[in-house]
């Protein structure tokens, strides 16, 4: 860890020449003896964190909820019609662009959480974030985060690259971070959506606060816009799907979240790999235009499920052996805010797909969305400690003992047990 | 006093703050500002690593007549293999080429000697590495300095007496240049740097007095070129009374009269060492010459009498003071802020010190919210200064370069632009945002922005900004929004 953070351009170059120099390299690993991790099984891991506060409550919709289409005209997903969500136990449905999640569901393969959060009640995104990934009780000095201690509690800890972390991006997710070492790769159009959510909030200060600075501001994003029109005679790339209810995914964003995705896969699913990964997704504060179905936050939706589409390929016959959690600094207000939007807010939705999972179900203890329910009268309230799911599938999936989980992996956290059940 | 005095202290007068400075000036911003102009030596960089401008010069120029005898000796030994004669044809006893007559040999080529090698180390590359380690020097200085109002100086009157590096031997002069004609003299007096600036070699040769000849003077009347007019209409315009001056053509062609001579030596003569200053009283254009109402006599010493006499006209006065409150405050700076200033070099008889003194003194400059575009050069220094970001030191060159401003090499003698428009194009704001994400990913990602914010811009970073910053997605976007902020990129 300490030598990839001081140089991760070598690391990374020679991560991209190993995979590059393609089958060779990927032979020579499989050639070396596989590791088992626990017992007979070879289990992956890997956690994708959606920074800026995924809307659960558009994923993941209460369409059987009273109060849920009242809450949010206009952006409630709708029970029928157009852009209504996919069917799951007539209570909840999936956002329509997310096909392959639900084929996912309906294989078994796919758990659904709902009104679930970490220990975190305030509205930053990093302070959020810093508590979603440390496993901490709160903010404070933070410095490593839980996969990493996860990783050196690994039974077979020792090994060669089976007990090296995966980290998707130039720099390491806090989530990963730690004594424990860990690879970085970073596919080259990874992260790129970055720049529209930075160019929408400059935009908007600039208009608040300076405007020189912001026509100056808007007519170099428009050299910009005429120089990737010009430049983007690439066709997009093959795996893009032709698309669901968003319609057609904006070439770039698919392409981001596939070629992460794709890379994340082959290192995971290489015999001598590192079995435990970290990636995350930007873009997800949606404030305003929120467009759950058609829109912003539709098109990232659609991008995750081909993420996903695209992990399940990648993996090949790994996938049984698999655990994939999808997961979020916090949720969304309940409300839909004065620009089509949704602020800051508590209870998220949260996902665990993977060949490994016992899935077909939704996990959620529905505190209701009637205004005395919802959390200091804005937010779905939190009925389910999201450690605990974390817990589970470290115990149940990678073998990591109780005591380890409840010590250093999650510190101070005895009373909040792991989640029983949650793996095949 | 307050952490918005404390802003301005850092910013308006500095190259940015670092993590803890603001909280450990805001006792007294204005004093941290007004102790730095008694720091007199504070500017020098006196770095044994760093050579005078002149050594660069001469072994340059070595190289560069090395590399002509050698190409001047292949191209002999090529033509007198050509012929249909056998190879063995010797150096030493050309033979006789049917037809053509013989070429001569160069001068220094003697016949017999080993044929002269190319140089080792090219006279491009020579002057390319002086200027790149100026360089180093230059940005290390900028990020490490306690006294960032004295590097501010420094910048400010480099940029007013600017040379190009785009002019062949003055990229290995351009950063000795500034060493020594400009940084021993920012708080000292006007004239001083004046004459220390027009007696250089860089500036010399920038503006082509090094090859000026008076037309009636011994080297003139052999035929040689005749006199240049370029430095002494520069001064006039762009170094002292301004093209407001009262001067006529007459004024600029009677100074340049009076600047013949001034030259640099080069490796033909032994007076001086090679890249010095050289006076040659051959090229001196005989008679008495008026500049601004002033009759001079010519020689040596008249150019140093013009200068000293310019450094004290009114309009000099003038020109700087507006200059001076133009650049640290405002594209339009009130009245009374240039007439105080204007008062302060007149009555300190242009002791530099004494007019920054007042500059940092006037309430103006601390009422006002952030206004200048930091321009590129700055903006790279205070990004390494605020977020800890350490790329070499020809990245950040690169850096500022993209961004419009590449060191040491102004489009014009004029110097870079000091409005706000120049460097607030579309394109160079769209870099900027470039090099932002490029920052965000190299800083520590434990730190917090809203920290970082609160540390680098104090309380000048309105409600509006600290938002924008507290609410953003991600700690990567929190600092590639603070270094876009309307706050850090203005000052």
């Amino acid at each position: 860890m300490r030598q990839m953070m001081d140089c991760p351009e070598n690391a990374r170059l020679s991560r991209r020449s190993l995979l590059m120099g393609g089958a060779a390299s990927l032979a020579l690993w499989s050639l070396i003896p596989r590791i088992a991790i626990a017992g007979t099984r070879d289990p992956r891991l890997l956690t994708i964190v959606l920074r800026g506060g995924l809307d659960g409550l558009s994923m993941l919709a209460p369409i059987g909820d009273p109060n849920y289409a009242s809450l949010r005209p206009r952006l409630a997903i709708p029970a029928t019609g157009e852009g209504a969500g996919l069917t799951l136990d007539g209570f909840f449905a999936l956002n329509a662009n997310m096909p392959f999640l639900h084929s996912l569901y309906q294989k078994r393969e796919a758990t659904l959480i709902h009104a679930t959060a970490t220990p975190y009640r305030g509205r930053s995104h990093f302070d959020g974030q810093d508590v979603l990934e440390s496993g901490l009780g709160g903010v404070g000095r933070i410095t490593d985060g839980w996969m990493n201690r996860a990783l050196a509690k690994l039974p077979s800890a020792g090994a060669a690259d089976a007990t090296k972390g995966l980290a998707m991006g130039a720099v390491v997710p806090l989530v990963m971070r730690g004594p424990a070492p860990v690879l970085s790769w970073i596919p080259k159009t990874y992260n790129l959506p970055l720049r529209d959510s930075t160019v929408a909030r400059l935009t908007n200060l600039y208009s608040m606060t300076d405007p020189k600075l912001a026509r100056a501001f808007a007519e170099g994003l428009e050299i910009d816009r005429v120089a990737l029109s010009q430049a983007s005679g690439t066709p997009a790339p093959a795996a893009a799907k032709p698309g669901g209810a968003a319609g057609p995914l904006p070439p770039r964003l698919s392409k981001e979240f596939i070629d992460a995705a794709e890379a994340a896969a082959r290192f995971l699913s290489a015999a001598d790999g590192p079995r435990i990964g970290a990636l995350s997704y930007n873009g997800w504060d949606t404030h305003a235009n929120e467009g759950a179905v058609q829109g912003q936050l539709g098109n990232r939706l659609a991008a995750l499920d081909g993420a996903l589409e695209a992990l399940h390929a990648g993996l090949g016959p790994v996938w049984r052996e698999s655990a994939i959690i999808v997961m979020t600094e916090f949720g969304r207000t309940a409300r839909v805010n004065g620009t089509e939007g949704t602020d800051h807010g508590t209870g998220m939705a949260a996902l665990l797909v993977g060949g490994a999972v016992r899935g077909g179900r939704i996990i959620a203890d529905w505190p209701g969305l009637a205004e005395t329910s919802l959390f200091e009268g804005r937010d779905l309230k939190p009925t389910l400690d999201l450690r605990t799911v974390f817990k589970g599938v470290l115990r149940d999936h990678l073998g990591i003992p109780d005591g380890a989980l409840a010590t250093s992996v999650f510190p101070d956290t005895a009373a909040a047990k792991a989640f029983d059940g949650l793996m095949a | 006093m307050s952490l918005r005095d404390a802003s301005v202290a850092l910013r308006r007068f500095g190259l940015g703050a670092k993590p803890g400075d603001m909280a450990r000036i805001a006792a007294d911003p204005r004093g941290f500002v007004l102790a730095q102009c008694a720091l007199t030596t504070a500017a020098r960089l006196d770095d044994p690593e760093l050579r005078p401008s002149h050594d660069v010069f001469a072994e340059a120029q070595t190289a560069q007549r090395q590399m002509q005898m050698a190409k001047q000796a292949e191209k002999l030994a090529a033509q007198q293999n050509a012929p249909m004669s056998a190879p063995s044809a010797s150096p030493a006893s050309p033979p006789p080429s049917r037809g053509n007559a013989p070429p001569k040999p160069m001068a220094g080529l003697v016949p017999g000697a080993p044929p002269p090698q190319r140089p080792e180390v090219k006279a491009g590359a020579i002057r390319r590495d002086a200027f790149n380690e100026e360089l180093a020097a230059r940005i290390e200085r900028g990020v490490s300095t306690d006294a960032p109002f004295v590097e501010r100086l420094v910048l400010f009157w480099s940029n007013h007496f600017c040379v190009s590096a785009a002019k062949g031997i003055v990229r290995g002069m351009a950063g000795g240049y500034e060493r020594e004609a400009i940084r021993p003299h920012v708080l000292g007096r006007f004239a001083d740097m004046l004459k220390a600036v027009v007696h250089h070699p860089a500036m010399l040769i920038y503006l082509d007095n090094h090859v000026s000849i008076g037309p009636n003077s011994p080297a003139g009347r052999r035929g040689q070129k005749g006199l240049n007019e370029n430095l002494a209409r520069e001064i006039l315009e762009l170094h002292t009374v301004g093209v407001d001056g009262g001067y006529g053509q007459d004024g600029v062609t009677n100074f340049a009269r009076l600047l013949t001579g001034w030259s640099v030596g080069n490796l033909n003569q032994r007076v001086v060492p090679p890249g010095t200053f050289f006076y040659i009283p051959m090229r001196r254009e005989p008679g008495a010459w008026a500049v601004l109402g002033k009759t001079y006599q010519g020689g040596e010493e008249a150019a140093l009498a013009v200068l000293d006499d310019l450094a004290r006209k009114p309009a000099t006065a003038r020109h700087i003071a507006r200059k001076l409150a133009r650049h640290f405050l405002d594209d339009a700076p009130p009245k009374p802020l240039t007439d105080r200033l204007e008062a302060a070099f007149r009555s300190s008889d242009g002791d530099l010190a004494e007019v920054a003194k007042v500059l940092v003194n006037s309430p103006e400059v601390w009422e006002a919210r952030p206004r200048k575009v930091v321009p590129p050069y700055d903006f790279a220094v205070s990004l390494v200064r605020g977020f800890g970001y350490r790329p070499k030191p020809q990245e950040l060159g690169r850096l500022a370069a993209a961004l419009g401003q590449p060191t040491w090499t102004v489009p014009a003698p004029k110097g870079w632009p000091d409005d706000d428009d120049a460097w607030m194009g579309p394109a160079a704001i769209r870099e900027r945002l470039r090099i932002a994400e490029q920052t965000a990913r190299n800083v520590d990602k434990l730190s917090d922005p809203r920290t970082l914010a609160a540390d680098l811009l104090g309380d000048a970073m309105s409600e509006e900004t600290r938002q924008t910053i507290a609410r953003a997605e991600s700690r990567e976007q929190g600092f590639e929004l603070l270094v876009m902020a309307p706050e850090f990129l203005r000052r």
